[in-house]
């Protein structure tokens, strides 16, 4: 029984079946998304990284940070905080409200909390409950909003506001979502640890700044120089029993910098359409109580 | 020491090839294949222990560029994949196609110089790897440069084995050939497939991490499985003298390798829009319907008892093949599942399944295959036979030290790091403790192959010792004859 072009036809068959699911749909959808807009200011998102922070990528991803460091922020869901913004005039009405939706609060604390909005009501409830504390307050003549909070183990270790999506990723080459976490989650350490002198540090010596730290150092990206004329502006602060002998330095090389540049650019916190979610805007209180999702702002282009 | 004849037996005019003679076309290029599997086997595992070694002391070799973490894994892992897995797995198909199909192997020059390609490839692929030049997606951080080699190489090869199939002079095809022969096929298209697409004309953003996924799927699941059991299909059944169970379950876990197995790998924390991740859940778990056919398939035959390991080691290599790709797959599904997904694959649960996949599955079942098939391409026996038993011990110790900490480790993880109050470096802190006792499992695992190396290599010693031997007894046959003659 001669079946071998029978096999051959088999195998063809079934990798275009993968090949059609995996590759070519996947590329049709995600390979040729845009940019898109953040909700709600409309701001072009994502821009593509700055010149030292794409060096950085090949950094990044020339020493392998992908195998211990995932970019890749779960949620397991949604949640409401109901945030009243203004007392209206009728202050009577409104304590009567508050003391409606939150019994435990005493008296000097409700007026405290009237006194500094705005702030949460509310915090962690389904959006039934949001909506109807919401009504409750409005009301009694104050505004109140809906906003709409991700939630889950990633975003309450503070490693993001939102889950990551396939945006984030738009002008990297490679994409890197890593596959492991034997380090924190890196989608928005530009967010959470703003500080470039941080990060320098934290490259050079982990456990000089983060205590029992199992980060390898990263000592071949700086370099020991001679203090020529005066110290260099670069050149870390070193603790006592790190710092090379006087008249010595250390400097971070271009490699360092750039890696850092990139560190600092790794942003995906911004609220999208896909994924909902309400920041405080600087004038936070117009325009953010429309739930998040459903606002007017122009659809993903 | 017997010596086998050194020419083809084979007549012009007479069809059927001595069994011997066929042999003799596949040793060079076998042996060049094996012997270089063995040898990437210690590299990589230097390397793993290096790696390894970093989560004891994160000081250790912290100062050279190229020994760092994200370099020697990925070097070590593509040493293991691309030098051994599939170096093995050609060269145990390119035996499997001339033996099962009664005809010597096509172009065996050509062969040779398709695996001496492969190896060049392979090494200035690990160098570039450890220069920083890796591409960055995993199990495919070889940078261009090197691929060339390796797609040359491999194209001389699964040419000359297509070639080879042609020409067979039994006609008749067995279930291990559509396995061996799919797998031939299946390599090339997802190789160039995610080179062409990741490498040399990139897509854009995210598209890139879902090829990439697809690619580690199709290699790490598809192609081994696909090899691993068609070798194993045909070695075990001829190894406990029993026919293979069930021809139609051979050839349903076929169908169900090549349709469903290659939909699976996209794992359920991935930023990409949900019906990905769920389409490879759902393919998770019918594929483990392929895996209860192969155990039960591969059980029949066995006959259900443990048995199996008292017939010796290299029936134990099998058996405990086909037992860790069982468990692999359970594993693969576990971490695969919607509830478990978001967490499991990001922790040492998932580099646990692939290794227990990779080496426990289709490198044990490589091991049994090559030492079947080793003394007969060299016609000697293997020189030290207790060290093959050392070598069985020492891999399952060693896989079972690797994979059930690591496996452990990441359920743990899951479990604290679920509750955000636990801080994330405690729990590394803790999974620490399982990283000790797999240190010891590496070890283990690479004094293993230092004596696959020494046997296999041996092995080649012996056989040419007994060459040079009768050539010497040969060529000075005449210059003792009188003196014999007179005493």
């Amino acid at each position: 029984m001669n079946v071998a072009p029978l096999i051959f036809l088999a195998a063809f068959f079934g990798l275009s079946c993968s090949w059609f699911g995996f590759v070519l749909t996947p590329q049709i959808q995600v390979g040729s998304l845009q940019q898109t807009n953040t909700i709600p200011l409309g701001a072009v998102y994502p821009v593509q990284r700055p010149g030292m922070a794409r060096e950085g990528l090949a950094v990044y991803r020339a020493n392998g940070c992908e195998y211990c460091h995932s970019q890749q922020v779960g949620q397991t869901g949604t949640l409401c905080d109901v945030m009243l913004t203004e007392p209206g005039t009728n202050q009577q009405a409104v304590l009567l409200a508050l003391r409606k939706l939150r019994p435990s609060l005493s008296e000097g604390e409700d007026k405290e909390l009237l006194a500094s909005l705005p702030k949460p009501v509310r915090q962690g409830v389904s959006k039934a409950v949001a909506d109807t504390a919401v009504k409750t307050l409005t009301d009694s003549g104050a505004k109140a909003s809906t906003w709409v909070v991700p939630v889950g183990p990633d975003i309450a270790r503070g490693w993001g506001n939102r889950r990551t999506v396939a945006e984030d990723f738009l002008f990297d080459y490679p994409a890197m979502p890593g596959s492991q976490r034997v380090g924190p989650d890196l989608a928005s350490v530009g967010v959470r640890l703003a500080d470039p002198k941080w990060h320098l540090l934290h490259l050079y010596a982990p456990r000089a700044v983060v205590k029992d730290s199992i980060m390898p150092p990263y000592r071949f990206l700086f370099e020991k120089r001679r203090i020529e004329r005066g110290p260099s502006p670069d050149a870390l602060s070193l603790p006592a029993e790190l710092a090379p002998e006087t008249g010595y330095e250390i400097v971070p090389r271009t490699d360092a910098l750039a890696l850092v540049a990139y560190l600092m650019s790794l942003r995906a916190n911004e609220p999208l359409f896909s994924t909902p979610l309400t920041v405080a805007t600087a004038n936070p209180t117009t325009d953010t109580n429309a739930p998040a999702g459903g606002t007017n702002a122009p659809p993903a282009k | 020491m017997t010596v086998p004849s050194s020419n083809p037996a084979a007549a012009p005019g007479k069809p059927t090839f001595a069994v011997s003679s066929i042999d003799f076309s596949c040793r060079l290029p076998l042996l060049v294949l094996f012997i270089s599997a063995a040898k990437w086997l210690v590299i990589g595992w230097v390397f793993e222990l290096i790696a390894s070694l970093k989560f004891h002391a994160p000081g250790f070799l912290a100062d050279y560029a190229w020994l760092t973490y994200g370099r020697v894994h990925p070097a070590f892992t593509n040493s293991i994949i691309y030098g051994f897995c599939l170096q093995a797995g050609l060269g145990v198909t390119l035996w499997l196609f001339a033996r099962l199909g009664n005809a010597p192997l096509a172009q065996r020059g050509l062969v040779t110089l398709g695996a001496a390609f492969w190896n060049l490839g392979v090494t200035i692929g690990v160098i570039g790897i450890l220069l920083g030049d890796s591409t960055g997606f995993e199990h495919l951080e070889m940078p261009g440069y090197a691929v060339v080699f390796i797609f040359i190489g491999y194209l001389l090869m699964a040419l000359w084995a297509v070639v080879t199939f042609h020409q067979r002079r039994e006609r008749k095809l067995v279930v291990s050939h559509w396995f061996l022969f799919t797998a031939l096929l299946w390599f090339p298209w997802i190789y160039s497939t995610a080179n062409l697409l990741l490498v040399t004309f990139p897509v854009r953003g995210i598209a890139q991490a879902v090829i990439a996924w697809w690619y580690s799927q199709n290699l790490l699941v598809v192609w081994l499985s696909l090899v691993g059991l068609g070798v194993a299909f045909c070695f075990i059944p001829k190894i406990v003298r029993r026919e293979l169970s069930s021809h139609y379950l051979a050839v349903f876990v076929y169908w169900m390798l090549i349709l469903v197995a290659g939909w699976g790998g996209i794992p359920g924390s991935a930023p990409v829009p949900a019906w990905m991740p769920v389409l490879s859940t759902i393919a998770s778990v019918f594929l483990l319907l392929a895996i209860v056919a192969v155990a039960l398939n591969v059980g029949e035959t066995v006959g259900f008892s443990l048995s199996a390991f008292r017939q010796g080691p290299i029936a134990s290599f099998f058996v405990f093949g086909i037992l860790a790709f069982v468990l692999a797959g359970v594993m693969r599904t576990a971490s695969a599942l919607r509830e478990t997904s978001q967490s499991l694959n990001l922790t040492w649960f998932a580099p646990a399944s692939t290794l227990l996949n990779y080496y426990g599955f289709f490198g044990m079942i490589m091991f049994g295959a090559i030492y079947v098939i080793m003394p007969r391409l060299l016609g000697v026996e293997l020189p030290w036979p207790k060290l093959l038993r050392a070598h069985f011990w020492l891999s399952v110790a060693g896989i079972l030290l690797v994979v059930l900490p690591l496996a452990l480790a990441g359920i743990f993880e899951v479990i604290s790091l679920s509750d955000a109050r636990t801080p994330f470096l405690t729990v590394m802190h803790s999974t620490l403790t399982f990283f000790r006792v797999s240190t010891m499992g590496d070890l283990l695992l690479l004094i293993g192959h230092v004596l696959f190396l020494t046997n296999i290599g041996g092995l080649v010693a012996g056989f040419y010792r007994a060459r040079a031997e009768a050539t010497y007894a040969e060529l000075t046959a005449d210059l003792f004859k009188p003196a014999g003659a007179k005493s």
